[in-house]
């Protein structure tokens, strides 16, 4: 068995004390701390499933070691937004039908979230490249593209609504 | 219980208030904010961690196999070989709420002697933590003597072929002798004939297979599964060997299905590691095991003659079919009798022979996918279509017009169609909305393409399929709906919901369904076939008139009027001319309650029973009914590399009622993508048997890179056998989508590529008038 050593995650604001071998992935790692809303889908960084931000930048957990984010700022979907109080994004995807299934969703809201931290008025090609990572058999994609799109909108005008 | 209860004459809402709407569906929130638990999101503990050890070869002869040092790993708990189980098998036929009794298809649990495929079970291993049962893994010793085995369909056949199993290779076998052939063929002035091959596709949803059980303090298995069958409880226990009522399977909100989980998946290995160790144990697939360890969509080759006049009346269809089915039997019965019914497609034909069979290979076992082998079919009489308007100089929708089926003309069984055929208009619709053609230059052509499909919804007739479902109203006026309705994610739990809340005047926020769990839910049988909303809407709908029924009958007496008079709507029950006298449902309900009145129902719906069709001729009633629709397709074609990009995809289907639009554009939407996914990019490649696209970076499912916004267009003939006149959406959604993008790409290029999918390598080699290179799949 491999080493363990006791890290600190910091998971939607909160830190996050536990001891993790060497080779347990950030997904892994998210899973047992209780982050369910991160899925596994592949474990090989193909399907997108398990997309979190690390300091506001979407990437697989799957594909990231758990000792290497410490003291990052690690956001999963959950910690975007409540039912109560959700993030725009996951409004728009609710309210439009993006999703289905909804096992890609939290991943691909992620990854729609990534995009308009970087480009605040993506056009088409931009929303198709960011989401490119993140598989979907159920939606289509189409009205994922609208609720990313309706989301870039609202931002563009100023208004979170 | 009740059957279709008596209710009193409440007049029925004549504008709808629910449905029909595109609300949000009742599943949406909680999955976009990450507090929906799926099947793998369940844990206990002092919980068990599983692996499946499988065969590396295809086929073998078990000839050792040691555990011994497995089990001696420190953190082990349990290993389970053949050896340890009871001499019982797993049933693999036709799941669901049917009495009948199933066909010789079971097959053995963990491998006793003979490897029929790569990856088939050795051993379920349980430990502690998932590394340790991934370290037990590497320590069995299986010692494999590789036998003689066959990888194609056609070989399969050939005397002195490997047999996989049993006597023969033919698994299965269906035809159809209708009308007089020769006959039919004689009058045609032109004959078409082409063979057409469809390839291995995988299912793909995104989350594994994964479940979760343990032994209660009754003595009861639970399994909390990712399935779209609930009912399989009953295999469980007849693999197990114990009565039916000690299994109790509970599902979950499901991460993708597409008929990849009607299949038994987890759940026989989870009972026996449950019971031998008597701690819970979870087995989670990764995705390489989910890739080999479940059945895929058949391959077809597919033969067909077709004769036509001048004036493009066909008048003979002969169809031949074969199926690979791999190395076990599963749903390839059904699949081949789908795509046989299915084989003239929404077209009237007179004079129709089909032959089909299914025949078993070392390849992995093919059963359900969205389509059911009716997507085959369609794969190949659309291509045929095309090919004949082209050898007719006629106009290919043109030709369509003059064949299409029109309610009353007899079907390839020989049994009327009863509802709606909007094929005509859905076409026409589809084709229309592709607009102006999109302009290019250079190497670039541009093609279209169009396919119309009959496509049933509802399970086989003969199988006598009911569904139950119960409805209650708790007393501050809220609405509990209760059905074993599995949801894989097109929102039939919602559509329950939204059909509820309209027979008893109130919103969907008033409504919670309860789903899925053997114990608990009234059983409503399988989440497949294009049946969920057929079957278990009825029965939700039945259920509720009756409560509703005996709700108005009260509100008359209070408000002094006849039952009849009285609406329901808004949470609100009033008198319907004079909306004025009112009283509030929930009020309502706490009068009814203190009186006594019974305010819940449990209702049954039963589909139309049938005989079985005659074996010789396969006359007779098959299903309850068909859909029909229509998908156009604008493709530009790269002629230098080959490139294929699909510009514009449009569906167009009557669904009978939307009850909720936005859900059945989903539907259309996700049809049209996997349907590209099929004619473009997608393949399971086996060489010798052995899987070689065990990854999403091999197996290339459509990214938002590859796919055009889909159009959908949603006609409502409200003919169907379904609630409020609904028909179906989940299959009919991606049968006709591969054909047309096949008939735009020949549109395009002038050349037709017969084989699916048509990949840029054939494009250029089409071109250059080369044969392409055979697929990697056998026999190609």
């Amino acid at each position: 068995m491999s080493r363990e050593k006791i890290i600190v995650l910091e998971v939607n604001g909160r830190r996050h004390l536990k001891a993790f071998p060497a080779h347990r992935t950030l997904l892994e790692a998210l899973r047992e701390l209780g982050f369910f809303d991160v899925k596994c889908g592949c474990e090989k960084g193909d399907c997108g499933a398990c997309a979190v931000l690390v300091d506001g930048e979407a990437v697989d957990s799957c594909l990231t070691l758990a000792w290497t984010v410490e003291g990052r700022a690690i956001t999963t979907a959950a910690g975007l937004g409540t039912a109560e109080n959700p993030h725009p994004l996951q409004d728009a995807y609710a309210k439009l039908g993006a999703v289905q299934c909804g096992y890609c969703t939290p991943g691909l809201i992620i990854a729609s979230e990534s995009l308009l931290r970087a480009t605040s008025a993506p056009d088409d090609d931009d929303i198709r490249l960011a989401l490119s990572g993140n598989l979907c058999r159920c939606t289509g994609y189409t009205k994922v593209f609208e609720a990313v799109k309706e989301v870039a909108r609202g931002r563009a005008i100023g208004g979170r609504k | 219980m009740t059957s279709i209860p008596e209710l009193p004459a409440a007049k029925p809402n004549v504008a709808w208030r629910q449905i029909g709407r595109p609300l949000e569906r009742t599943d949406a929130r909680g999955k976009a904010v990450g507090t929906t638990r799926y099947a793998g999101d369940y844990t206990m503990p002092n919980m068990l961690h599983v692996k499946v050890l499988r065969s590396t070869m295809a086929s073998a002869k078990l000839r050792r196999l040691d555990v011994t040092k497995a089990r001696a790993l420190p953190g082990v708990a349990c290993v389970l070989t053949a050896a340890e189980l009871p001499d019982r098998l797993a049933p693999t036929d036709i799941p669901g709420q049917t009495g009948r009794e199933r066909e010789k298809t079971d097959q053995q649990i963990l491998v006793r002697e003979r490897v029929r495929y790569f990856g088939e079970p050795l051993a379920l291993i349980a430990a502690e933590t998932k590394d340790i049962a991934e370290q037990a893994m590497a320590l069995v010793e299986a010692e494999l003597e590789p036998l003689a085995g066959v990888f194609d369909p056609i070989e399969a056949l050939k005397p002195g072929a490997p047999v996989v199993q049993g006597e023969g290779n033919v698994v299965a076998a269906q035809k159809i002798r209708k009308g007089d052939i020769a006959k039919g063929f004689a009058e045609a002035d032109l004959v078409i004939e082409n063979t057409f091959r469809t390839q291995f596709i995988e299912h793909a949803f995104l989350e594994p297979e994964v479940g979760l059980a343990w032994v209660d303090e009754s003595g009861v298995v639970n399994i909390r599964v990712s399935t779209q069958v609930i009912e399989h409880f009953r295999y469980v226990a007849d693999a197990l060997g114990v009565p039916h009522n000690r299994v109790r399977i509970m599902g979950a909100l499901v991460g993708g299905g597409f008929g990849g989980k009607e299949d038994v998946t987890v759940e026989i290995y989870l009972a026996l590691l449950a019971r031998a160790t008597g701690r819970p144990v979870r087995l989670e697939y990764s995705r390489e095991d989910s890739l080999v360890g479940h059945g895929k969509r058949h391959p077809f080759v597919m033969t067909y003659r077709t004769g036509v006049k001048k004036d493009g009346r066909i008048t003979a269809v002969e169809a031949r079919f074969i199926a690979d089915a791999g190395a076990y039997v599963f749903l390839s019965p059904y699949v081949l009798l789908y795509a046989v019914v299915a084989a003239p497609g929404p077209y009237r034909v007179d004079n129709l022979f089909v032959d089909a069979k299914a025949v078993a290979t070392n390849n992995m076992y093919t059963s359900a996918f969205r389509g059911f082998g009716a997507a085959q079919a369609c794969i190949a009489y659309e291509q045929q279509m095309d090919e004949a308007a082209k050898a007719l100089g006629m106009d290919r929708l043109e030709l369509r017009r003059r064949n299409y089926l029109r309610t009353g003309d007899k079907i390839s069984t020989g049994v009327p169609i009863r509802s709606a055929v909007w094929s005509d208009r859905c076409a026409e619709q589809a084709w229309a909305a592709l607009g102006e053609p999109t302009k290019v230059s250079g190497p670039v052509r541009i093609g279209r393409g169009l396919a119309a499909y009959q496509q049933s919804y509802g399970r086989i007739t003969w199988l006598h399929d009911t569904s139950e479902g119960w409805v209650g109203v708790e007393v501050d006026g809220t609405v509990i709906v209760r059905s074993g309705v599995t949801d894989i994610g097109a929102g039939q739990a919602s559509a329950l919901a939204q059909i509820v809340a309209e027979v008893l005047g109130v919103t969907l926020e008033d409504v919670v369904v309860y789903n899925s769990d053997s114990a608990v839910t009234p059983l409503a049988g399988t989440t497949t076939a294009t049946r969920a909303l057929y079957m278990t809407g009825n029965a939700i709908k039945l259920a509720a008139e009756a409560v509703r029924g005996r709700l108005v009958a009260r509100a008359a007496k209070e408000l002094g009027v006849e039952p009849g008079e009285v609406d329901m709507a808004s949470s609100r029950v009033f008198v319907a001319d004079h909306p004025e006298k009112s009283l509030s449902f929930a009020d309502l309900v706490k009068l009814a309650a203190a009186e006594g009145i019974h305010r819940s129902e449990l209702a049954m719906f039963r589909a139309p029973f049938s005989d079985k069709i005659d074996p010789e001729t396969g006359q007779g009633q098959v299903h309850p009914d068909y859909a029909f629709g229509a998908h156009a397709i604008e493709v530009a074609v790269d002629t230098e590399t080959g490139e294929i990009t699909v510009l514009k995809s449009v569906g167009a289907h009557d669904v009978g009622q939307a009850i909720n639009p936005a859900a059945v554009e989903g539907q259309i939407e996700g049809g049209a993508v996997q349907g590209q996914g099929y004619a473009l990019s997608e393949e399971m490649i086996y060489r010798e048997g052995r899987l070689m696209t065990p990854s999403f970076s091999e197996y290339l499912i459509p990214t938002a890179m590859d796919v055009p916004p889909v159009k959908s267009i949603i006609l409502e003939s409200r003919s169907g056998l379904g609630p409020f006149g609904a028909k179906g959406i989940g299959e009919p959604a991606l049968t006709p989508v591969a054909p047309a993008i096949a008939n735009a790409v020949a549109d395009a290029i002038g050349v037709r590529i017969p084989d699916l999918p048509i990949t840029p390598e054939k494009v250029v080699n089409a071109l250059r008038g080369r044969a392409s290179k055979p697929g990697h799949s056998a026999g190609r």
